[in-house]
């Protein structure tokens, strides 16, 4: 029986659909049997983001309603094996899926795969009621940013509202430069102020874009620090015990001599 | 803005403006509390210490606000109350 994780925030734009792409192939490259599921029916992106929107044939709302089986509406990962794509309907709203019939789904996927890692949409509506429906864990990304991690309170509300106690959060797009100017709130201040456990901190990082550019996730590169804080995060997920990353590590050998130099 | 304030250690943390506009924000937002509601509890307070003590209400100050709880340093929301005391009544003393 696999495990479903919702990735939610409130906020748009803040990387939930980078996160949920990132941590549904590191997960595969563990070895583990995953689907990422995109709920942004209408406003698909995950398809994009895993470099697989030319294979799409059917997507999840043909799933629910039907008109094909679970199976065929899975779409195979291009480069990792046990990694599959459950994309979202782009010519649908948000009603065209009940909760009821996600949690039918979900459900149904746990029996196939070890992670369920579902996208979910901007907002706090029907899509995000949505998405969380058959999940069993929620995690929530987040930015430093005071919009961004207000959003996430109203979510960590919300959830727990709906008896998704513990949620977990992840700190997406730290700039180390501008947290050591004070002029960035930092990991603890957030997580002081949302008060729930923290999962992991992604730094602002260039390769995210040039990944996203050639739809290949992160992840799967070697040197990246953001890919490194994604590999972090999906050990974490299976239960292993890793040290926060440190940032520092991305300083070029070069700047640390200098400074070394004149210290 | 005050150019001496650009300079100024204060104003040089924009991380702790956004800090306090945050939990500021995030009080309300979890409370659901209206200033109707501040108001009825300002009407109720004022009547109830005005029976032992002469007050300033033009200085009286309700807010809520978010502190943390001295037994296990969780975050909890507070209603604090400022109430400026002009003088105790003779009847109390």
């Amino acid at each position: 029986m696999g495990k479903a994780i919702v990735i939610t925030s409130g906020k748009g734009g803040v990387g939930k659909t980078t996160a949920t792409a990132n941590i549904g192939t590191g997960l595969a490259m563990l070895g583990y049997k995953v689907v990422v599921v995109d709920t942004d029916i209408g406003l698909r992106n995950l398809d994009v983001v895993m470099g697989l929107e030319n294979r799409i044939v059917y997507d999840i709302v043909d799933v629910v309603e039907k008109n094909c089986r679970l199976k065929q509406g899975l779409i195979r990962d291009k480069r990792f094996q046990g990694l599959f794509l459950l994309p979202a309907a782009q010519t649908k709203d948000k009603t065209a899926v009940k909760p009821e019939q996600m949690l039918e789904l979900v459900n149904e996927l746990k029996e196939e795969f070890d992670y369920i890692i579902i996208d979910s949409p901007a907002g706090i509506e029907q899509g995000f009621q949505n998405s969380i429906a058959g999940a069993d864990e929620a995690y929530i990304v987040t930015t430093p940013e005071i919009s961004a991690v207000r959003d996430a309170d109203r979510v960590i509300g919300l959830l727990e509202a709906k008896g998704m106690t513990n949620p977990k959060v992840i700190v997406n797009r730290i700039r180390l430069d501008m947290v050591k100017r004070g002029n960035m709130m930092n990991v603890e201040d957030i997580i002081d102020i949302l008060a729930v456990d923290l999962l992991g901190v992604v730094p602002d990082d260039e390769a995210i874009v040039i990944s996203t550019n050639k739809g290949e996730p992160v992840v799967s590169e070697e040197n990246p620090m953001s890919s490194k804080a994604f590999r972090n995060i999906c050990r974490r997920i299976t239960g292993e015990e890793v040290e926060l990353l440190d940032l520092e590590d991305g300083e070029g050998k070069f700047t640390k001599l200098i400074k070394l130099l004149f210290s | 803005m005050d150019l001496f304030n650009v300079f100024s250690k204060k104003n040089k943390n924009s991380k702790n403006i956004a800090k306090e506009r945050l939990k500021l924000v995030l009080v309300h937002d979890r409370s659901d509390l209206s200033p109707k509601f501040l108001e009825m509890v300002k009407g109720d307070m004022i009547r109830v210490i005005e029976e032992y003590a002469e007050i300033d209400e033009e200085g009286l100050d309700i807010k809520l606000t978010r502190m943390k709880r001295e037994s296990d340093d969780m975050p909890v929301s507070a209603l604090v109350a400022n109430i400026p005391i002009i003088k105790m009544k003779d009847n109390i003393k």
